[in-house]
Parts: structure tokens; C-alpha cells; sequence
């Protein structure tokens, strides 16, 4: 279209029906790229780790569990994910509602630092947790004579879950938490309620979704966790040795269609979650 | 209209009775000490503990120099790729109505659902040795796994919906209408974009693109795996820090983590800053 | 049994800014007491601290014998209705009648009973399912007061119950709650800027304005014998006349309304008329002045005369009063009753007159 004639905001016929062939091109254009996109860095490296999943059938699946410490890999992932996200779940909203309605010298401390999980490399935090508390260091070793040992052990892959999960369910309980009215609060306490009571009552069924939301989302990442547990954990088979660092060694090992079997089973269980979490968490840019 | 408190002292007040407020920060300052604050410090010490000079001594090796420089490249192709791609798809997504647009939607969200060393098996799936692209690329001698390459691939894959899930809300909320008034008044698609629809989204996309950064720095499961783990040619500085512990150089690992902890505290603080910035605009919109 | 409210020398400071300034008033048992005044006027503040919801910076409160100043909001077994209800939005209308009555551990055979016979109160039983959020407005303030009167307070505290209601709304709900409290006798007090709304529900007006006490008596009492010029403004529609006080009246440039001897030679002041109490007539009483708008309220023709002076005066005079006069006519109007008040600072320029309707005049002459 002529630089006079878009000026004019004159248009001749047949420029009108170019106009719009050229919108719509661009339109599908558009839409085309994004799927291409989509589609080759999505789409494809999924399907090539379900259809090598599935390799032969549902038989790939028990080949793949029959190996000796795949199912307790998976079992001690489950289990470590489910504790990790009970405690952040119940952590997380304590810091939640700290934050929202405490005040104390060192706030905006603590609200910062619940973000540095989101940003510090998993690897670093893993090293962070073992020079803390492994073996060479004085805590680590205080902590042995108690009878703790963190690190090469279950609770060393707890301690990292925890850190790397952190931020999830503070950052969705905590926008709801802002927006709820006093007054429902008031009302309790002039009947008589006390702080816990109130909490139990009023505010709790108001952050539920909130808290389920971000263990969902909590749970789904700890499922896949590498860069942190790798380090910490000692990946000891049987014993301290989770699914993703598993499907590590298998992969390493050249035993491909084994990880994918392991790989597809976890991705069908975080899926799950995703898409059920989607409904439920709140974006960050909404808070 | 009635006069209560100022917002902030009510809210504060409402935690609860004092002692019990108190307990209550007590224990949420002690959780994050012992989870993050402690290790942080703990990094610090270690780094530092052979003395001050290990910094330069570590920073003149050349397969770091070499680690450094490689995440760098990788971030930043990572940003350039999920950045331009990641406007087109939230555009779609939000403009355009189309039968498989829920498809597309949820498409994004998977990167979320997999563990990096499933996305590294993917590419080793799709690019080694009997793979579904290795005869493709071996007949044109186009090397994937254990190169640059499928280092990027893989990360940008984990970062593909850092962008998009930060432009579609803004893009939503700024809706159609002042672009359609710009159209109206005669603006190409390009100058509506450039001059109407950029400035409304400033600021959560460089949101997305911070977060983007950050995660690109930090990855290291999928790029371990697909990277062969080459000294001097494809460790990145994350890998690095997983090999040098390998080989029990304990201080120098700790220096490199210390750099990325560092650089990743300022990406933080960038978040933050930014994330005040999109509220402000959002709520002066 | 109901009981007294006492408060004395109540204030509140946030900041730096004083929302209450050492109100104190008392309130007899099984009255209503309103505490009336416009936004901004500290009454809700006071009510939030007689509730224990805000914490006095100074002053105290009693509840019959007891002081209640150092007590927890808990303790203090109050019944509160807020303006915009706070049900609990995630428990049923039965649920939310019963919270206090759980929170005190009462047995579930006399809890039910007693949600019931509050649900039958407020004529709410067939409701007693529902939720908050599928109720009406008024619905929902209905249940709200079955829940504050449920576990038997002493005292009922309501923070401008009406106010997020239509008109139609709030006045089926002020008659209803005159006959509930007629039948319940228990000691209530009443937050409202609406000032029909207190004339017509209360035994003791309160009224408030800057933190501070006006006037605190019946409400014929302010209505027809305010205290201050703003009581005298505020409550009921009046003409605000600025003038000086001459020889016991205030001169209003053409012509003078008496009733000022109580007030200083020469000092400034303002008269107040209510309109009704101007009457109009073909003879020569009181001052001259021209109809310039007759608007027909009903039963009612509110007139707008223009004085010699430039000013207006509004006149309520009923339709059969009005005896043909039209707009344009020249008319005599007789000021009765008027109220003078001394204000500061003098006035500059001459005296005009403000006609208002129940609004807000500060002390000061309008610039």
C-alpha cells in the first residue's frame, strides 16, 4: 500500500482485498511459526521419549522397573517429594503469612532470600548443602556425633528438595493472603476467636486451593530434581539413589530404552500435576 | 466510608498477639537460615579458605575462562530464541482463536513437567547414534550431541515457557484495544507493535527474560548429558563445577560456584526490582 | 440482661493524625444510642475501640461495672454487624449463625436450638443452607446480626449497618431493626452518617464530627436545640445566614433575625433556619424576596427565594399553604425559630446566606 494512499486513508478496491490477503497471511503466518516452534522444541523430544518409552509395548515398563534399584529409585523419589512438599507446604505458608502481616527489622531479608532458590544454579545449592553440612565441615560433623548425617544420606535428598522448592507455595499463598478482608477476621475475634482458631476458620479455607496449587507445583519438581540431590545424596542404589539420577547412569550407560521407560513413568506423573495445577496457581505477574 | 488503621498496621496487627507473632517469624527466619542463608555463608568460607588468591588463580585457567564463556553464549542464544519465538507463540495464544489453541497452550507448559536429564535423554534420543535425526545430520556432517549445539537445544527447550508465561497475562490485560486505535489511525502492523503493543509489555518481558537467564546459568542436567563433557570445549560453567568436584579440586569448584551464586543474586535483584516495576505499571495502568 | 456502655476521654491517634479526640459519652442500658456524624468524624473509630478491634491511644470504656479498656476483642463478648457484613464466606448461613456459639463450646443440641430460634428471628430459616455469596445484600445483614446476637452479647456494636444497601433495602431493614430491638432491649449502639437514619432509630444521638463530641442528647433534643453550628448544620436541613450580632439579633445586612442575646455585641455569627420553619405569606412579616424556583416534593413545594441581598433561603411549605404563588411572585418570608451561633473568624466580605441541606458548614464564613 502506497505511503499517499495509507495517508489518505484512500484505498482502492483491490488494495482492500490485498490488504486483508496480506493480514491474513500474516495471521497464519504467525500462528504457523508458532506451532513449527512448538511443535520441533517440544513436541518432537517428548514423543521421542514416549515412543522409546513404550519401546515395545507395556513390556518396556517391566523390563525397565525389573532392573535391580529402579523401583526403589522411584520409590525413594516419591516418598522423599511427598515429604519435602508436606514440609514446604506447611513451612511455606508459615513464611507466607510471616511475611504478610508481620513486621520486623529484616522483612524485606527474608522475602528476598525466599526468591534465591528461583535463581542459584540447583548444582550450587547442592554444593552449598554439602559444604555445610558433609563431612568436612564443622557442622556436618556435630551434627554426626548426634547422630544426624545429612549429607550422603535420605536426608540430605529432603534438606535439598526443601531449599530448591522453597519459593513455590510462599509465592502463591502469600498474593491470596494480601487480598483477604479483615473484616471476616474482625467478626471472627468479636465471637471469640482466637488467633488459631481464626486462622483455622476463616483464613485457611480462603489460601486452601493457594497451598495446594504450589505443593503441586512443589511435588512436580521434586520428581525431577538432578542438579541439587546429584551432589548431595551420594546416589547410593537402593538407598539414596533417585529417578532422575538414575535415568543419568542409565543414560551414561548407554541404556537408553530403560531411562526412557523410567523417564516416560515420571513425566506421566508430573504431567498429571501440571495440568491440574494450571487451573489452580496463581501467576506470579498477577499477585 | 469508615476511618480505620492504615492498611499496613492492621495487617500487621492482625498476625496475631505479640509473643505469638514473634514465635512465628522466629521459626520462619530459622527455616530459611538453615536451608539457605547458612550454605550461602558456608560457600563463602570455603571458597575463600585457601586465601584470597585462589580467585585469580582460578580465573587464569583457561578451560574456566573457556566454562564461562560457553554458558555465555548458550544464555544468551537461549534469550535471543525463547525471547523472539516466545512473543510469537504469546501472541498467538492471545490474539488468535483456533481450534487446538488449549492444545498449544498446555504444549508450553511441559517443560515444566519434565526433569532436566529426561530432556538431555531426549536429545540423545533424537541425535545419537541410531537416533531419529542421526543419519540426517551424519550424512551432512552436522555434529549435534557432544557439541554446542545440543547444548543449546536442550536448554532452550527447558526455558521455553519462562517468556510466554510472563507475556500472556500482560498481553491479555492490554487488550485489543489500543492497537485496534492505532490500526484505525493507520499504523502497520510493525509500527503497532513497535510503538503500542512493546511499550504495555515492556516490562514482563524482561521479566521473562531475567528468569530465562537465570535458569540457563543454573542448568546443568540436561547439558551434562548432552555434552560429552569435554574440557576446554564444551564444559559449561556449571559442568565444570560437576567435574572439578569429580576430580577433587574442591577449592576451585567452589570459586566457580561462588561467581554463579553471585551473578545469580544480581539476576535476583534485577528480578526484583523488575517484578516492583510491572506492579507499579500494572497499577497505574 | 443488657447493660450500660461508658466511655470517657476516648482518643486515637494514628500517626501523627487524631481521629478521636477525648470522646466521652454514656449509654443506657437497652438503649440505642447512634453516633452520627460525617466521613471522616471518628465515630467508626470509637465504635472499633468499644469492640477492642483498635486500641485506644488514651481513654476508657466500661461495660456496666466492668472495664473493659485492657481486654482482648475476645474477651470482651461484644456483638458486632459490620458495614459490608463479613460473613464467613466458606461456612453456610447455620454455620455461620453457630461460630460463636462453637467457639464457646456450647453442646450441639442447645447451639442448634439457639441457631434456629436467632435463623426464626431474623427470618433467615429457610435460608439456613445457603451460602454467603447467594444471598442478597439485606439477607446477608440479617444474618450477620443473627450471628452477632446468637452467643447473647451484652452489647450490639453496628458500624453503618445499612450503608452498602439500597434505599428501598435499608429502610425495610432500619424498621426491622426497631422492632428487634424493642423486642430484645439489648444495649446497642449505632454508627451512621445518615441522620434520619438516627432520628428515627435512636433514644441518644452522639453526634460527631473531627473527632470530637458536638452534641449528645435525644433526637428532638438536637434537632431542635443544637448546641453547636455544626449540629444545628448538620443534622436536619437548615439555612446558614452569616452576620454580626447587633443589640441581641444578627444583623443580616437588610434585615435581622432575633435570637442572638447570648452572643457578643458585634460579634460574628450564623443564623440557622430550617426551612420548614419559613413561612411565606402576601403581608409584610419578616423579609422580602422573589420566588425564583418552586420544586414539587410530593406533599411538598420546596421553594427557592432570592433576598435582597443576593442570597437564597429554601422554604418547605406544604402544597395547600402555597396559595397560588408562583415563580417570579414577590413573597414576605418570616424566619421562625432561628439559631445563632457565634463563629470565627469574622467574615470579610458582606454577609451572604448558604442555604444547605443537611450539609457539612465549617464554623467559617463561606470564602
Amino acid at each position: 500500500m502506497s505511503g499517499a494512499a495509507q495517508t489518505l486513508g484512500i484505498r482502492s478496491a483491490s488494495l482492500r482485498s490485498k490488504d486483508r490477503r496480506l493480514a491474513a497471511l500474516r495471521h497464519l503466518g504467525l500462528r504457523a511459526a508458532a506451532i513449527v516452534y512448538l511443535g520441533a522444541m517440544v513436541a518432537v523430544p517428548i514423543a521421542a521419549i514416549v515412543t522409546k518409552g513404550f519401546g515395545d509395548g507395556l513390556g518396556s515398563f517391566r523390563t525397565a522397573l525389573a532392573v535391580p534399584s529402579a523401583g526403589a529409585a522411584i520409590r525413594l523419589t516419591l516418598i522423599t517429594a511427598a515429604i519435602a512438599t508436606g514440609i514446604n507446604a506447611a513451612m511455606g505458608t508459615l513464611i507466607a503469612w510471616v511475611l504478610v502481616r508481620s513486621r520486623f527489622p529484616g522483612r524485606r531479608v527474608l522475602s528476598a532470600m525466599v526468591d534465591l532458590p528461583m535463581a542459584i544454579p540447583t548444582l550450587v545449592t547442592g554444593l552449598m548443602l554439602l559444604t555445610l553440612y558433609g563431612p568436612n565441615s564443622p557442622i556436618g560433623r556435630a551434627l554426626e556425633g548426634v547422630g544426624l548425617q545429612v549429607a550422603f544420606t535420605v536426608i540430605g535428598v529432603l534438606l535439598a528438595l526443601c531449599v530448591v522448592t522453597l519459593p513455590l507455595v510462599v509465592r502463591q499463598v502469600q498474593p491470596v493472603l494480601l487480598e483477604l478482608d479483615p473484616a471476616e477476621e474482625e467478626a471472627a475475634a468479636t465471637l471469640g476467636a482466637g488467633a488459631w482458631l481464626s486462622f483455622r476458620k476463616v483464613v485457611l479455607p480462603a489460601i486452601r486451593p493457594a497451598i495446594v496449587g504450589g505443593s503441586l507445583l512443589t511435588f512436580a519438581r521434586c520428581i525431577g530434581e538432578f542438579g541439587s540431590v546429584v551432589l548431595i545424596s551420594g546416589n547410593r542404589a537402593g538407598e539414596t539413589l533417585t529417578a532422575p539420577v538414575f535415568i543419568f547412569q542409565l543414560t551414561n550407560q548407554f541404556r537408553p530404552a530403560e531411562a526412557a521407560s523410567i523417564a516416560t513413568l515420571m513425566f506421566a506423573i508430573s504431567f498429571a500435576l501440571v495440568l491440574v495445577t494450571s487451573r489452580l496457581i496463581v501467576r506470579r505477574t498477577d499477585a | 466510608m469508615t476511618v480505620v488503621a492504615p492498611a499496613r498496621e492492621r495487617d500487621a496487627r492482625r498476625g496475631g498477639a505479640g509473643l505469638g507473632r514473634g514465635v512465628l517469624a522466629a521459626i520462619a527466619i530459622a527455616y530459611v537460615a538453615i536451608l539457605l542463608l547458612l550454605p550461602l555463608i558456608g560457600i563463602v568460607w570455603r571458597a575463600f579458605q585457601p586465601g584470597m588468591s585462589i580467585v585469580g588463580e582460578t580465573l587464569s585457567r583457561p578451560e574456566v575462562r573457556h566454562a564461562f564463556l560457553l554458558t555465555g553464549i548458550i544464555t544468551a542464544t537461549t534469550i535471543v530464541v525463547t525471547t523472539a519465538f516466545g512473543l510469537v507463540v504469546a501472541w498467538v495464544l492471545v490474539r488468535q482463536r483456533f481450534w487446538g489453541r488449549a492444545l498449544v497452550n498446555a504444549v508450553v507448559d511441559l517443560p515444566f513437567a519434565l526433569s532436566p536429564v529426561t530432556v538431555g535423554l531426549a536429545a540423545v534420543l533424537l541425535f545419537g547414534t541410531g537416533g531419529w535425526f542421526a543419519d540426517f545430520l551424519a550424512a551432512r556432517g552436522i555434529q549435534v550431541l557432544f557439541a554446542l549445539p545440543s547444548m543449546m537445544l536442550v536448554t532452550i527447550f527447558i526455558c521455553i515457557p519462562f517468556t510466554i508465561r510472563e507475556l500472556v497475562p500482560v498481553l491479555e490485560e492490554f487488550g485489543l484495544e489500543e492497537e485496534d486505535a492505532a490500526r484505525t489511525l493507520g499504523a502497520s502492523i510493525w509500527q503497532t507493535f513497535r510503538h503500542v503493543t512493546v511499550p504495555n509489555i515492556r516490562w514482563a518481558l524482561l521479566y521473562g527474560i531475567a528468569l530465562t537467564t537465570a535458569r540457563s546459568i543454573g542448568e546443568i542436567g540436561a547439558v551434562l548429558i548432552v555434552s560429552g563433557t569435554i574440557a576446554g570445549l564444551t564444559e559449561t560453567a556449571t559442568i565444570y563445577i560437576f567435574t572439578a568436584l569429580e576430580e577433587r579440586l574442591v577449592a576451585r569448584a567452589h570459586v566457580v560456584a561462588l561467581i554463579l551464586a553471585l551473578t545469580s543474586i544480581c539476576v535476583l535483584v534485577t528480578i526484583e526490582w523488575l517484578h516492583r516495576r510491572t506492579e507499579e505499571a500494572r497499577s497505574n495502568a | 440482661m443488657s447493660t450500660p456502655i461508658r466511655v470517657e476521654g476516648l482518643t486515637k491517634r494514628f500517626g501523627s493524625f487524631e481521629a478521636v479526640r477525648d470522646v466521652s459519652f454514656m449509654a443506657a442500658s437497652g438503649s440505642i444510642t447512634a453516633l452520627l456524624g460525617p466521613s471522616g468524624s471518628g465515630k467508626s473509630t470509637v465504635l472499633r475501640m468499644i469492640a477492642g478491634l483498635e486500641r485506644p491511644t488514651a481513654g476508657r470504656i466500661w461495660l456496666g461495672e466492668e472495664e473493659l479498656t485492657a481486654k482482648s476483642v475476645q474477651e470482651r463478648a461484644v456483638g458486632f454487624v459490620f458495614q459490608h457484613y463479613a460473613l464467613f464466606r466458606h461456612m453456610s448461613v447455620a454455620e455461620n449463625v453457630a461460630f460463636g456459639l462453637r467457639v464457646r463450646k456450647e453442646e450441639r443440641a442447645s447451639r442448634d436450638a439457639r441457631v434456629a430460634e436467632l435463623l426464626d428471628l431474623v427470618q433467615m430459616t429457610k435460608f439456613a443452607r445457603r451460602y454467603p455469596d447467594q444471598l442478597s445484600g439485606g439477607q446477608r445483614q440479617r444474618v450477620a446480626l443473627a450471628r452477632a446476637l446468637a452467643p447473647r452479647p451484652q452489647v450490639l456494636l453496628l458500624d453503618e449497618p445499612f450503608g452498602a444497601l439500597d434505599a428501598k433495602v435499608r429502610q425495610d431493614l432500619r424498621r426491622w431493626l426497631d422492632e428487634l430491638h424493642r423486642e430484645l432491649g439489648v444495649t446497642s449502639l449505632l454508627v451512621t452518617h445518615d441522620q434520619e437514619e438516627a432520628l428515627e432509630l435512636a433514644n441518644q444521638v452522639v453526634v460527631m464530627h473531627e473527632g470530637r463530641v458536638e452534641q449528645a442528647g435525644s433526637p428532638a433534643e438536637v434537632y431542635e436545640q443544637p448546641a453547636t453550628a455544626f449540629v444545628a448544620g448538620f443534622v436536619g436541613s437548615a439555612n446558614v445566614l452569616h452576620g454580626w450580632v447587633v443589640d441581641g439579633h444578627v444583623h443580616l445586612g437588610t434585615f435581622r433575625v432575633p435570637g442572638a442575646d447570648h452572643l457578643e455585641e458585634g460579634a460574628a455569627a450564623a443564623a440557622f433556619v430550617r426551612p420548614h420553619d419559613v413561612r411565606i405569606s402576601r403581608e409584610e412579616t419578616g423579609v422580602r424576596g422573589t420566588i425564583e424556583r418552586i420544586a414539587t416534593l410530593g406533599w411538598l413545594a420546596r421553594l427557592s427565594i432570592t433576598l435582597p441581598g443576593g442570597e437564597t433561603l429554601v422554604a418547605h411549605v406544604p402544597h395547600e399553604e402555597l396559595d397560588g404563588a408562583a415563580e417570579g411572585d414577590e413573597i414576605w418570608a418570616d424566619l421562625r425559630s432561628p439559631k445563632a451561633f457565634g463563629i470565627e473568624p469574622a467574615p470579610v466580605e458582606p454577609p451572604g446566606a448558604v442555604a444547605s441541606d443537611g450539609a457539612i458548614p465549617s464554623g467559617a464564613p463561606p470564602m
